[in-house]
């Protein structure tokens, strides 16, 4: 797994089987997906690990993340299967203005499993038994 | 608070075969001011996770991060006009949530519409030009052929690449701003020479007497971008006589269902003067596109009969010989149903007086400098809202919650006459 935003995520995991729009996608107060069309439509994506494919669509979605990181509202890291700079995007300027900690990984996306993980530079660990 | 100058929990994690310049350097670390060093910090984690091993210089910017989307954008934009931060290179503005020229057409709250221009003051600030529109390519002094530039907003990225041949990757909110005030991208992918080259053929199995019909080429983009994804596509068979107005509606379609960064019409856009000049090797896999696969295309992006609620035209900004155009099938008429126009305040300038009055006694509402699918302009409609964009027909079901017909100018024109929907174009019954 290779780090693309260095920081530290934990919570649990959520992987959705397809890309995402966080602009149009996701419910930005309360982090829940709105995309009709997206499999884990109606889903919640607040406070977890996310695992997914890629984003999808609008540019607009780093500014959608960043706002999201910074009300609480949005994922706590990611887990990407191909580098997505848009997404980057977000994550970085969600750091740096609001010291945060969002940590952005592209590599295999994990079997979806219950329980608490670690996302950091090093790659994702479960926490506890 | 750690930044990108300090060691303590930096998010960034520089890709250690990127080279930086001296310049490039100095910014990262501060010696040019926060604003600098948020920027480049920004583009060195964009160019690490693309793999780019270096930067260039660009000579103009468009930026789309002028649309209100909560507090994250502005604080960002503010960040930068704080830390001492001027542009680079002369940049335009994309549209954004409100419309400065007719202000009483916005119906969102006070709260959002203060905030809205707040950022929209911001961009002002850092040495923007207030020109409002998504379709900077009709500005004068457009990009030129090999022009390195940083776009956003994926219709005009599509057009910048195709149609001009200068040279944007995908820009989004953050970056495109960060190039701008850096005047530096990574050099990779559409930047570069090998990046722009096609890797799918399509071939057009169609009857010639469709590309008469302006709503062949959206649908046209509408399958493109929903079977080439991010692919770059060498499109043989379009007519030698398809303008830049069938070429914006192709890309802006295809931006929507996809994500089309550029594609090559070999014979017409100055990159493809013919197939072999344009592809990626030989041995591409190559796609047929028929009557059906537009029939289908047209499906989707929405079909229907009986009431108009409303008519929506311009998504993209429409252009001078658009406006003409919807003047001329306009002109002594008057339309049944709230009927808007899109366009961007330089069209509006340069319209001929003739042109608007006409407008006008149709009974349009001329939009500018934002778009009816991102902002609360239309009032509530009775009925679905008929458009001849790809783009709204993609868009505007989830934004405004309205259901959508797709059709022709001169289809909207009718249809605002009678109030009635009375598709009769060759796609549904040939």
């Amino acid at each position: 797994m290779r780090c693309l935003l260095d920081g530290e995520a934990i919570g649990p995991l959520q992987i959705l089987t397809e890309p995402l729009s966080f602009w149009g996608g996701v419910d930005v107060e309360s982090g829940q997906i709105i995309d009709p069309n997206h499999p884990q439509f109606g889903e919640l994506v607040s406070g977890c690990i996310l695992g997914l494919p890629h984003g999808r669509g609008s540019s607009s979605s780093a500014t959608v993340l960043a706002e999201m990181i910074r009300i609480g509202s949005g994922p706590v890291g990611l887990i990407l299967s191909e580098p997505d700079q848009i997404l980057v995007a977000g994550g970085y300027v969600a750091n740096v203005l609001y010291a945060k900690r969002f940590v952005v990984s592209v590599g295999d996306l994990p079997e979806t499993s219950e329980g608490v993980f670690r996302l950091d530079a090093d790659g994702l660990e479960q926490l506890g038994a | 608070m750690c930044g990108p100058t300090t060691n303590c929990l930096s998010p960034l994690r520089r890709d250690p075969d990127l080279k930086l310049s001296e310049h490039d350097l100095a910014s990262l670390n501060g010696d040019l001011g926060s604003g600098a060093a948020l920027a480049m910090g920004l583009l060195v984690a964009i160019a690490s996770t693309d793999g780019a091993r270096s930067f260039i210089d660009i000579v103009g910017a468009h930026i789309d991060g002028c649309l209100f989307h909560g507090r994250a954008g502005t604080d960002f934009v503010r960040a930068l006009v704080d830390g001492g931060s001027q542009v680079k290179v002369p940049t335009t503005l994309n549209v954004s949530s409100l419309d400065l020229l007719h202000p009483d057409l916005y119906r969102g709250s006070d709260f959002t519409a203060e905030a809205a221009r707040e950022l929209m003051d911001l961009h002002v600030a850092l040495g923007c030009a207030p020109t409002w529109t998504c379709a900077p390519y009709q500005l004068p002094d457009r990009p030129k052929l090999g022009s390195q530039i940083a776009w956003g907003e994926s219709n005009a990225i599509v057009f910048a690449n195709s149609v001009l041949g200068a040279r944007t990757n995908r820009y989004g909110d953050f970056a495109d701003l960060a190039c701008a005030v850096t005047g530096r991208a990574p050099a990779t992918g559409l930047h570069t020479g090998v990046g722009r080259l096609a890797d799918v053929v399509v071939e057009l199995d169609v009857p010639e007497t469709v590309f008469a019909h302006d709503i062949f080429y959206p649908l046209l983009g509408f399958w493109l971008g929903a079977n080439t994804g991010n692919g770059i596509a060498a499109i043989v068979g379009l007519p030698a006589a398809t303008t830049e107005d069938d070429l914006q509606a192709l890309g802006a379609a295809a931006a929507s269902s996809g994500s089309t960064a550029m594609f090559h019409a070999v014979g017409i856009t100055p990159e493809a003067p013919s197939l072999h000049e344009c592809v990626k090797g030989v041995d591409l896999p190559t796609l047929s596109v028929g009557i059906e696969d537009l029939r289908d295309a047209r499906a989707r992006l929405g079909i229907g009969e009986g009431v108009v609620g409303a008519v929506s035209v311009g998504t993209p900004h429409l252009s001078s010989q658009e406006l003409e155009k919807l003047s001329a099938l306009t002109a002594g008429r008057r339309s049944r149903v709230p009927f808007y126009v899109n366009t961007g305040r330089n069209v509006l300038d340069e319209a001929s007086t003739a042109a608007i009055t006409s407008l006008e006694a149709f009974g349009a509402t001329i939009v500018t400098d934002t778009c009816t699918y991102i902002t609360p302009i239309m009032g509530p409609v009775d009925g679905p809202v008929l458009t001849n964009s790809g783009k709204w027909a993609y868009y505007a079901p989830a934004n405004l919650g309205v259901e959508v017909v797709f059709a022709g100018l001169s289809e909207c024109v009718e249809a605002a006459l009678t109030g009635r929907i009375n598709l009769s174009d060759p796609f549904l019954t040939s």
